[in-house]
């Protein structure tokens, strides 16, 4: 079995207590340790104050049926589904909904933009928004989508600021989510053991490591061995 | 009601459980001694999985990590912040000081960068390179065998440079730099800038059966569960209560004040119990206060008493006075070069694998002193925000920014990885007209007087942040980038932070051999009251441009030697 899907196995299931997990870094074969590693899924570390506020929060209700329907068609707009799904999979509408009650400075500039783009779809195509057809909704968002990067974004006209806003939110929800992690390739948060970049990365950039930076570096195959120095400084382990 | 007062006589009583009560704590039981330590917030273990937010993913939380209830987001494992409700703090004249605080047995250690430097010789007595602000009344070499132990007991990663002032020490290897470090490393080296391991305790290796080697997760600022970083309560609190210590321990308990008899001499603490809200008592043969410099000298000045009416050892009216922090100033820099990563695990540990010393003459400078630079980059776990203006920099090639589409994916992986940012961290001089006191108009929700701060930088301060803010856009060219925001303009500081921001409080119970112009003696002791201590950072005479956190551990152990051998000798 592949080591690295090992210990994403383990990780992942849902374990409270000590654990043995073998870790090792891709390329480097000789490193290999283990490490007591715990986690428990029905937990993420909040304070019973924050937990609370958390409850209170989702008891409350900001966007109504069909602001949530126009923020899902526009949130597919934006970020259009591929083999690792799209926003409905990263749950990017509930994610919005609960973001603007966690920061209530978003409510105007959101439910404001909401209206402000069904009057103009309606102005326009003579129906709300998420009805009108996807070629239509194109059209007009192609007048809001683009923002001049030299201007600060809150002096940019309202639709520009909303279109932003629920694009920001869109691609930070996605990429938050376990399908939108998926999609971006992140390697990271679990126990493993680094060994520096690996050479075709370092090739590819055009960088190399010195030796004499190297030489001072931990070397992996003696982590597990007690440090032991002599009276100046000198690691003998 | 009647205050409700202990029948026990500990040896010692300890208030605060961070860096300088946890070394304290230590040192106490480990001699033997009986001790309480009291702390204002609940108990936290790392490895809790009710506590912990080692590991988790940001779609574990409906809010994804953004910070609305912890300000280094949500998973920083830090309970308070700038601003804790019921527990207010206040200004003078318009002056501006930010407090972070954090209620929880370790207190900050459980989010701390780990950047652990010791002060090198000039530290001690810059007075006399400069002839500004006041020399130590202890050096390098009083505090060194303590730096060493520090080392040994806790670990630090680094290498010996033999570098003038910044001292060579007991480290562990580091690991290798990053692909953005490498960048920083050539960028840097063309300026004839500087750049070495870093500095920091994280357990690289083994150094004893107690605590596990660090398995590269990046997530020190959420303390670690294998206890593979220093944070108060895995490597000192916990081990002086495994090693048959007699520890009490006093949780969600706010001290008020120190109490006296008519000698004068201090009897115990009064505190407030947040679970009843009631009010307590205990007693002790000495206090320790390392509740932070700030929250100590509040206790100080709030222990009034008809033989102390300035407060405890404020005969000198210098509690409170010389309050200072690091100066920061901060830079972000967009680099091509680092355009179109691959995929790979880089999390390392957490923060920098290589950072850069304070390298110049100020001869030649319009500032004194000096600051280090810390550098941040990679491909880190997706949070709150990550994604946003997914394509801002196509401005720096002509491209249209905003859009949507399937387009917007390939924008963020392409940029994901490309910037590089600086912290630079640097020392101000301490000065007396900035300073906490009592705020006499303002109560906490435990009916204790807060503090109420006035602080102002000067021109020093404000021109070594030009300096960085110059150095970091050199150093941006120079690995080929573009520096990301305007250059901060005189008005706005040079991007010089708030006095507090950069979290490193120092200097308002200082050191000094005259009782007239200091609180404590060179051993952390009142000039005014012999069985009181301070062991946090609050009698730093000055703070270097180090992190205050290896030399409040270092102080604090040699205090704490001192406590003990004092009270074997009967002596308080």
């Amino acid at each position: 079995m592949d080591r690295r899907k090992s210990i994403k196995s383990i990780i992942l299931g849902s374990v409270a207590g000590g654990l043995v997990v073998h870790g090792c870094t891709p390329g480097t074969e000789s490193s290999e340790v283990a490490e007591s590693i715990s986690k428990d899924e029905n937990y993420f570390g909040r304070t019973p104050e924050e937990l609370e506020l958390i409850e209170e929060l989702n008891a409350e209700e900001f966007l109504n049926e069909h602001e949530l329907a126009t923020i899902t068609v526009l949130s597919i707009l934006i970020l259009p589904p591929n083999e690792n799904g799209g926003p409905v999979e990263a749950g990017v509408p509930e994610f919005i909904e609960f973001m603007a009650k966690d920061i209530p400075e978003l409510q105007t500039t959101l439910r404001g933009g909401l209206m402000w783009l069904d009057h103009k779809s309606n102005t326009e195509f003579g129906t709300e928004f998420k009805s009108t057809p996807e070629e239509q909704q194109k059209q007009l968002l192609d007048t809001i989508a683009f923002y001049d990067a030299e201007i600060p974004m809150d002096e940019q006209p309202l639709e520009i600021q909303f279109f932003n806003l629920i694009r920001n939110l869109t691609l930070s929800g996605y990429y938050t989510s376990k399908v939108g992690i998926k999609d971006l390739g992140y390697k990271g948060n679990m126990p493993n053991i680094w060994d520096g970049v690996p050479d075709d990365v370092l090739k590819q950039h055009g960088m190399a490591y010195e030796e004499e930076w190297l030489a001072k570096c931990i070397d992996q195959s003696k982590r597990a061995d007690i440090a032991v120095w002599d009276d100046k400084g000198n690691l003998l382990t | 009601m009647q205050i409700k007062e202990s029948t026990i006589e500990y040896d010692a009583i300890i208030v605060g459980s961070g860096a300088g009560g946890g070394m304290s704590a230590k040192v106490l039981a480990d001699s033997g001694l009986k001790i309480a330590v009291v702390e204002a917030g609940p108990y936290f273990d790392p490895k809790d999985p009710k506590q912990m937010t080692q590991l988790k993913w940001p779609y574990e939380s409906p809010r994804r990590g953004a910070g609305t209830t912890r300000a280094f987001g949500e998973f920083d494992m830090a309970y308070g912040g700038w601003q804790i409700e019921g527990e207010p703090y206040t200004h003078k004249d318009n002056t501006k000081f930010d407090w972070f605080r954090s209620h929880m047995l370790g207190g900050r250690t459980n989010h701390w960068g780990r950047i652990s430097l010791r002060f090198g010789p000039y530290d001690f007595k810059h007075k006399d390179v400069d002839g500004l602000g006041d020399n130590w009344p202890i050096g390098y070499e009083d505090v060194k065998p303590y730096y060493d132990k520090v080392d040994k007991l806790i670990g630090v990663f680094g290498t010996n440079e033999g570098l003038p002032n910044d001292p060579d020490g007991f480290f562990l290897p580091p690991p290798k730099p990053r692909l953005h470090e490498l960048f920083y490393i050539k960028g840097a080296r063309k300026l004839d800038i500087p750049v070495i391991p870093s500095r920091m305790s994280m357990l690289t290796k083994k150094i004893n059966e107690d605590r596990g080697v660090c398995f590269y997760c990046g997530q020190c600022s959420r303390a670690c569960q294998v206890y593979a970083d220093f944070s108060s309560g895995s490597c000192l609190i916990f081990p002086a209560q495994k090693s048959g210590g007699q520890v009490d321990l006093y949780v969600n308990s706010v001290v008020r004040e120190v109490t006296t008899n008519e000698d004068g001499k201090a009897t115990g603490v009064s505190y407030i119990n947040k679970e009843d809200r009631k009010e307590y008592k205990l007693r002790a043969k000495v206090v320790v206060l390392a509740a932070s410099a700030c929250s100590s000298a509040r206790i100080l000045m709030n222990s009034k008493s008809k033989q102390h009416p300035n407060g405890l050892g404020n005969s000198s009216n210098m509690v409170g006075k010389y309050l200072h922090d690091s100066t920061g100033s901060s830079r972000a820099g967009f680099i091509p070069g680092l355009m179109n990563r691959k995929m790979y695990n880089e999390d390392g540990v957490g923060g920098m694998h290589v950072y850069t010393p304070w390298w110049l003459d100020n001869k030649k400078l319009d500032f004194p002193r000096g600051y280090h630079i810390e550098v941040w980059g990679g491909m880190g776990m997706p949070n709150y925000g990550f994604g946003m203006n997914p394509n801002e920099f196509n401005k720096f090639f002509g491209l249209p920014t905003g859009g949507y589409g399937a387009g917007l994916r390939d924008d963020v992986k392409k940029y994901y990885g490309s910037v590089l940012g600086f912290g630079g961290r640097g020392e101000s001089i301490a000065r007396e007209d900035n300073y906490c006191e009592i705020d006499p108009t303002t109560v906490d929700e435990f009916g204790i007087p807060v503090l109420r701060f006035h602080y102002k930088w000067s021109d020093f301060e404000r021109n070594q942040a030009r300096h960085m803010q110059a150095t970091f856009e050199e150093l941006i060219h120079s690995m080929g980038g573009e520096p990301l925001g305007d250059t901060p303009t005189k008005e706005q500081d040079y991007g010089l932070l708030n006095p507090g921001q950069i979290i490193h409080e120092v200097g308002t119970t200082r050191m000094g051999d005259d009782p007239k112009k200091s609180v404590v003696n060179k051993y952390q002791q009142l000039h005014d009251v012999n069985n009181v201590f301070i062991t946090d950072a609050g009698p730093f005479v000055s703070q270097a441009d180090k992190n205050c956190t290896w030399t409040i551990l270092a102080l604090s152990w040699r205090a704490s030697d001192y406590i003990v051998e004092q009270l074997k000798q009967q002596n308080i």
